[in-house]
């Protein structure tokens, strides 16, 4: 096997782009959903569910919303 | 009596035969120029796209047994049970990045399965070959419990019989059609069947949550029942929230089940499926919608217990199969076609996740014991041919596994699946990130994170059932000398001195100047994306035959 071409070589560096700073946003949903202090407890109740199972529900927010703030932030322009 | 139950078998039954149809039609579907490919039959050719890697991966990693043990585990133990939906909610932004970056490598290199990426990374077919032996054995009973959670659904409508031939007689028959359309039609299969499977999921789940709670007085009074029942129990662990002792546990758990998960080989194939990096990042954000899904799902057990359901008795005098409890309260609550519908979609959820497991497991026997060790010539069309016997043989031992032994010993494996697949997380998930650890290092602390995960899952033992042994996978830290009656995931601390015997040993490695593999990739393999050129263009090349690091 030869050396990938130049050409391809310079289009897979401009994807280097896994390295943008906004990634380290992505430790929020990891670490958040794990720290019990924040949801276990029963008040205050949303719709008769106590905070333990409303909370944790919402983190599922949490982790779309963020996923998609870094997808869309480190995508290349001119993609779709 | 199974009459009772007529209309909900012959729903059960239609969909269940609709679906087996659609089995073997997906052959045709996004029909491949060349069949007799590893690519093609075990990877669907690399082409999925947006929406077939949703309803794949999503029908991959929620499977039946998910959708039956979790409400029985919030039945029986309260808010311990719910550590599923952190776990299922850390595991995206982890997988993120990560599984983007073995996509790019395996693209680049034809790799089908983990151990092909480690292979080539390492330049070690000794780790390649246990990283191999540890997905298969932890996949193993992972396809066993998917009978399980059929069998659940068999029971609560009666079709159970005399004779352990007679009573395994169903599940029997729904494996062999799998098999054969599995055989057929390959990754296709699964992907075509997701679609039906969960439609139906998200339909009765809806359903069941607007409805049920409406019926037995709100959510309020829903959670008010489970906490007064947790309140008379004995159970020192269990209630509606976590006590001082099991939050360790708790959180422990669902980090190490997100880690262990996406380094099962059956989440792997279907990440590998995709079209490019782009479906994978999108998907990352779109999984969660069954997060939300399963989170409901495992509410049914506190719905179950509002409604009074009382589960039916288990395989032992004495003893009650929890896994009932979802199948008796649709059976309690609805009209028997939609109970049926609800059952179908537990049926053939099991199918899916089935599916892939048995092609994930038959690639790695494939890829990295048959071509690495028995047939160094093989040719695609072998290879191919090769996964798709052995996915028959996983099948039958799957089968086997629910027949012929307790089903508790499926369960108790699966359980030590979770901690054994976790031991490859520094070769395959660090891997993809640095090539820092010696190859020697990576087999020592594999070695070691092994052996101590199987001897504190020896000790843990469940008062309550009389086991002694292997009765769960929560460690108690008093066994460590520590004073504490706190409990702690058993996979966590295994992949911890995993992780630092590796590196230790790498500094004592090279230090010493032991001979290291060579590394077979590049930095920028880990970020190609689709029409990027692959190292192996034509389809009578791969990997394995790149011995010498390339570029």
């Amino acid at each position: 096997m030869s050396a990938p071409e130049p050409e391809a070589l310079d289009t897979a560096r401009s994807r280097a782009k896994d390295k943008s700073p906004w990634n380290w946003l992505l430790f929020i949903p990891i670490v958040v959903p794990l720290i019990p202090a924040l949801f276990n407890a029963d008040s205050p109740r949303l719709f008769g569910f106590p905070r333990f199972y409303w909370l944790q529900l919402v983190w599922i927010l949490l982790g779309v919303g963020t996923t998609t703030l870094v997808y869309q932030m480190t995508k290349k322009r001119g993609d779709h | 009596m199974w009459r009772d139950h007529l209309t909900e078998i012959i729903v059960f039954t239609l969909l269940f035969l609709l679906v087996s149809a659609m089995g073997f039609v997906a052959a045709r579907w996004r029909r491949p120029t060349d069949m007799a490919h590893l690519d093609e039959w075990g990877l669907g050719g690399r082409s999925f796209g947006g929406w077939i890697t949703w309803f794949l991966v999503g029908g991959d990693l929620y499977t039946a047994y998910t959708f039956v043990a979790v409400p029985a585990l919030i039945f029986g133990a309260g808010a311990a049970g719910f550590f599923a939906v952190p776990y299922t909610i850390v595991i995206y932004p982890l997988v993120f990045l990560v599984l983007c970056r073995l996509w790019s490598v395996s693209h680049r290199h034809g790799f089908v399965t983990p151990a092909d990426f480690v292979r080539n990374r390492f330049g070690s077919p000794i780790l390649a070959l246990l990283v191999a032996i540890t997905g298969i054995v932890a996949t193993m009973p992972y396809i066993a419990l998917q009978l399980v959670g059929i069998e659940a659904v068999l029971k609560t409508m009666g079709v159970t019989g005399d004779t352990a031939l007679a009573r395994h007689l169903p599940i029997i028959i729904a494996f062999a059609i799998l098999a054969a359309y599995t055989y057929q039609s390959g990754l296709r299969a699964p992907a075509l069947i997701a679609f039906v499977k969960d439609s139906l999921i998200y339909v009765v789940i809806l359903v069941a949550v607007i409805w049920l709670p409406y019926k037995l007085g709100g959510w309020g009074a829903i959670f008010d029942a489970a906490d007064a029942k947790f309140q008379a129990s004995p159970a020192p662990g269990d209630g509606i929230l976590l006590n001082q002792n099991n939050q360790i546990q708790y959180v422990t758990l669902a980090f190490g089940s997100a880690l262990a998960l996406f380094l099962y080989p059956h989440s792997i194939t279907g990440v590998l499926a995709s079209r490019n990096r782009d479906v994978i990042k999108r998907n990352m954000s779109a999984l969660p919608a069954y997060s939300l899904l399963l989170g409901l799902i495992a509410l049914l057990g506190y719905m179950a217990i509002a409604a009074n359901v009382k589960p039916l008795p288990g395989a032992k005098e004495g003893t009650t199969d929890g896994n009932t409890v979802v199948p008796l309260l649709f059976d309690q609550q609805f009209p028997d076609w939609f109970a049926g519908v609800a059952y179908a979609a537990i049926g053939i959820g099991a199918l899916v996740p089935a599916a892939i497991m048995s092609i994930a497991a038959a690639n790695l026997f494939t890829r990295n014991i048959y071509k690495e060790y028995l047939k160094r010539d093989a040719t695609p069309a072998q290879e191919a041919n090769v996964s798709k016997i052995t996915s028959l043989v996983v099948k039958v031992g799957a089968v086997a596994c629910i027949v012929f032994l307790d089903p508790q010993f499926s369960i108790d494996l699966q359980l030590i699946g979770g901690v054994i697949i976790l031991q490859t997380l520094p070769a395959v998930a660090l891997g993809l990130y640095t090539r820092w650890f010696h190859r020697g290092a990576l087999i020592a602390g594999w070695a070691a994170g092994m052996g101590l995960g199987m001897w504190m899952l020896y000790q843990i033992g469940n008062p309550a059932t009389g086991k002694k042994h292997f009765a769960g996978s929560a460690f108690p830290l008093d066994k460590f000398g520590l004073d504490t009656p706190k409990t702690i995931y058993v996979g966590i601390v295994a992949v911890l001195v995993n992780l630092v015997v590796a590196a230790l040993l790498t500094l004592v490695l090279r230090a010493a100047k032991v001979a290291d593999g060579p590394d077979g990739t590049t930095p920028d393999d880990y970020f190609a994306d689709e029409g990027d050129p692959r190292v192996t263009p034509g389809a009578n090349r791969d990997a394995a035959s790149a011995h010498e690091p390339v570029a």
